[in-house]
């Protein structure tokens, strides 16, 4: 058996440098697996022995009990189904549906030009701070927001199409990305009021069109980098050859662009499936996803560890398995995006 | 719009895309902009503008029902000036001679600045003026931080709490993750186990490793109790000393975000030119020398990304602290999120509006400031 730690090239770490670097990296290991050995232990213990001081060695200092899991998993059965099965529907679709339209737009931020004229963009706001007033005045709605759309399709099709200032793709770009800016804490109180009027509150509904508009941004910011880095020849010859625009995304685009659509989804996935804040302000009861299940363990009778660790394991245990299939994708992924800077 | 102009216009506009044949497919133009365009348009810039009119009103209560009122910029005046400035800005006392001394020397060095710009004349009047007026801003705000951090007295409120912890994590999190790279991409055994495990912590709910660390930091019970035992910390709690209990949340949060710098990194320095990095060291570089010419240069613009991403994603910071201590001890581990919620919690809308309102305001500053120097600055030299 040859020694893993020799010496491969001029260049390659001396073995007792690489033996160095290797505890290192153990080092950290332990650091980032401690605290979820912790996690599977707690979750096979009583309340007594969580109490009683730390065991560490299942069979060893304490007996494991499945108690925990059996509580979760079948005690409370459909209550721990249904956040589960909601975080896994407001995950993936939110995911999709921004992954889908953030991608376009990345696309045709990179391969299109866009001139939105700086005098259109000022009607629209004017229009709109105009009906803002209107209504805080007291205007009926309807009659506000018809008068607002027509004063600007008329001014925008008479006067602001003539004018020349005009804004490019970038600021278009900085415009989506500085969105990603906002803290959840200033969006989740307008959404509240917002959903609570079209009677949306507590539905999946309402959190992935959430999730949607806060994650879009960061799929804009990666995609736009990745696209941008591939190289065009392909594309420009098959729209030389009289193929579609629609057909040349699918055929040429899609297929080298894999690495960074799986890494972009992989990010906004988690992001959505972990969000906190603004399920709390949004749902009550149906709609709740599990990072709320795992707050609610520290109920009345104070923190519940057992039954805490076991949520968590069995949440993060689909996000572990999905990263360690797709771990390549990731690296290359982020890797050409990031690099554009 | 694509229709419009007059042909000149037109011919000009094709000419600037590359693939001008693509135009015909005008309708692809539009239908990939703009469902994104309409979703951030409303479902940003509605909340966007509902919580500036939230943040100059306040809640009344009635019977039957609640009234909002127009206050004006009463919110933002108590938090800056009045009552809340304790909580928001810190209590501020006059500075020590340090305090003072990093007062002056910040003043020293903004109008050193200044006055090169003046004297290399490359900057218009207007520029200047804008420059000074920043550089005023930036001393004031030093004035400020030092009043709160170096004084006998003074203690830092929510927006300098939420500074500390965001640079505070975004250091710790770039070093170990860079050093984490830097042994990875090594060609020891078992390199792909450790880059998935060093993943891990990226996949658990903020929520879920708020309340793993309050496991672990328990003295009692906590599985490192027997090391609080053998440093004669048994009956200690780090939870009543405000630098103690700021620590341990940024020990959390680094945790936690040290795995997204590492993965980057470890990708960018993969894609490296390891040629390049051979002929260094055949030429007789040191590894100190090659890392110092060669690897960090080309580092440098993935590192302004994602400390760009991390100064963005860092300022909404509000699980760990609330989860591990509450806030507490006192206010002395609030972030501006964490004020902003419990403001929302005890009804208090118009104010919470206004701290996130006043956050938005701090991320929008810090990361102008950030992109315009740091990140220009790099761009040019890359």
């Amino acid at each position: 058996m040859t020694n893993p730690f020799r010496k491969r090239s001029t260049s390659d770490l001396s073995p007792p440098a690489k033996v160095a670097a290797f505890v290192l990296l153990l080092g950290w290991t332990a650091v980032v697996l401690f605290p979820i050995y912790w996690l599977v232990v707690t979750s096979f213990k009583t309340a007594y022995q969580v109490d009683k001081g730390p065991y560490y060695v299942p069979f060893v200092d304490f007996q494991p009990t499945l108690n925990a899991w059996h509580y979760i998993l079948v005690e409370l059965g459909n209550d721990t189904l249904r956040p589960y099965l909601n975080t896994v529907i407001v995950g993936l679709s939110s995911a999709t549906i921004a992954l889908i339209l953030g991608s376009a737009t990345a696309y045709a931020l990179v391969r299109f030009t866009y001139r939105p004229r700086v005098a259109t963009i000022g009607l629209f706001i004017a229009c709109l701070g105009g009906a803002a007033l209107a209504i805080t005045l007291g205007a009926p709605i309807a009659i506000v927001v018809a008068s607002a759309v027509a004063v600007f399709a008329i001014l925008a099709l008479t006067i602001t199409r003539r004018t020349r200032w005009a804004l490019a793709n970038s600021d278009i770009a900085f415009w989506l990305i500085s969105q990603r800016i906002l803290p959840p804490i200033a969006v989740a109180v307008p959404l509240y009021v917002l959903f609570q009027q079209v009677g949306l509150l507590d539905s999946l509904g309402a959190l992935i069109v959430t999730y949607v508009a806060t994650n879009l941004p960061i799929v804009v910011w990666l995609m736009r980098d990745y696209f941008a880095s591939l190289p065009r020849e392909l594309e420009e010859s098959a729209s030389v050859d009289g193929a579609s625009i629609y057909r040349i995304v699918r055929s040429i685009v899609l297929p080298i662009s894999v690495p960074g659509l799986v890494a972009t989804f992989l990010i906004v996935l988690v992001f959505a499936w972990n969000e906190f804040l603004i399920a709390l302000v949004l749902t009550s009861a149906n709609a709740q996803t599990m990072p709320l299940q795992v707050a609610a363990q520290n109920a009345t009778r104070g923190p519940q560890w057992w039954a805490m660790s076991v949520l968590i394991l069995i949440m993060i245990l689909p996000v572990v398995a999905m990263a360690i299939l797709l771990e390549r994708y990731i690296t290359r992924g982020l890797l050409i995006g990031a690099l554009k800077g | 719009m694509a229709s419009s102009g007059s042909a000149i216009q037109g011919v000009s506009r094709r000419a600037s895309t590359t693939l001008g044949a693509w135009r015909s497919d005008g309708a692809a133009r539009w239908l990939f902009i703009w469902p994104t365009v309409l979703v951030i348009l409303f479902l940003s810039l509605f909340p966007l503008l509902a919580s500036l009119a939230l943040s100059i009103s306040t809640l009344s209560f009635h019977k039957g029902g609640v009234d909002l009122k127009l206050v004006g910029f009463a919110n933002y005046q108590q938090l800056l000036f009045g009552l809340e400035r304790s909580h928001f800005l810190g209590v501020l006392k006059t500075p020590n001679p340090v305090g003072w001394a990093i007062v002056g020397g910040t003043a020293a060095l903004v109008a050193w600045a200044w006055i090169r710009a003046v004297r290399r004349g490359e900057v218009g009047p207007f520029g200047l003026a804008l420059r000074l007026i920043g550089g005023i801003l930036g001393v004031g705000f030093v004035y400020v931080l030092v009043q709160a951090l170096a004084s006998d007295g003074g203690r830092p409120g929510s927006l300098i709490v939420t500074l500390i912890f965001v640079i505070a994590g975004i250091a710790l999190q770039y070093g170990l993750g860079l050093g984490l790279a830097l042994l990875a991409v090594q060609r020891v055994p078992w390199r792909r186990f450790f880059r998935i495990v060093f993943l891990i912590p990226l996949t658990i709910t903020p929520v879920g490793v708020g309340y793993m660390f309050l496991m672990m930091t328990d003295t009692s019970k906590g599985p490192l109790e027997p090391l609080w035992v053998a440093l004669g910390l048994r009956n200690f709690t780090w939870v009543t000393d405000p630098w103690l209990a700021r620590a341990a949340v940024i020990v959390g949060d680094t945790w936690q975000w040290t795995p997204f710098m590492f993965i980057v990194l470890l990708a960018a320095l993969e894609s490296l030119d390891q040629e390049v990095a051979e002929a260094a060291t055949v030429d007789g570089a040191g590894r100190w020398q090659s890392f110092r010419h060669i690897t960090w240069p080309a580092l440098l613009p993935v590192t302004t990304t994602i400390v760009l991403i991390r100064l963005i994603e860092g300022f909404k910071i509000i699980d760990m602290p609330n989860i591990l201590l509450g806030g507490g001890p006192g206010t002395a581990t609030q972030s501006m999120t964490l004020q902003a919620w419990i403001d929302w919690n005890t009804l208090n809308l118009g104010r919470s509006a206004a701290v996130a309102y006043l956050l938005l305001v701090l991320v929008t500053v810090v990361a102008t400031v950030y992109v315009s120097f740091v990140r220009r600055r790099v761009t040019e030299l890359a």
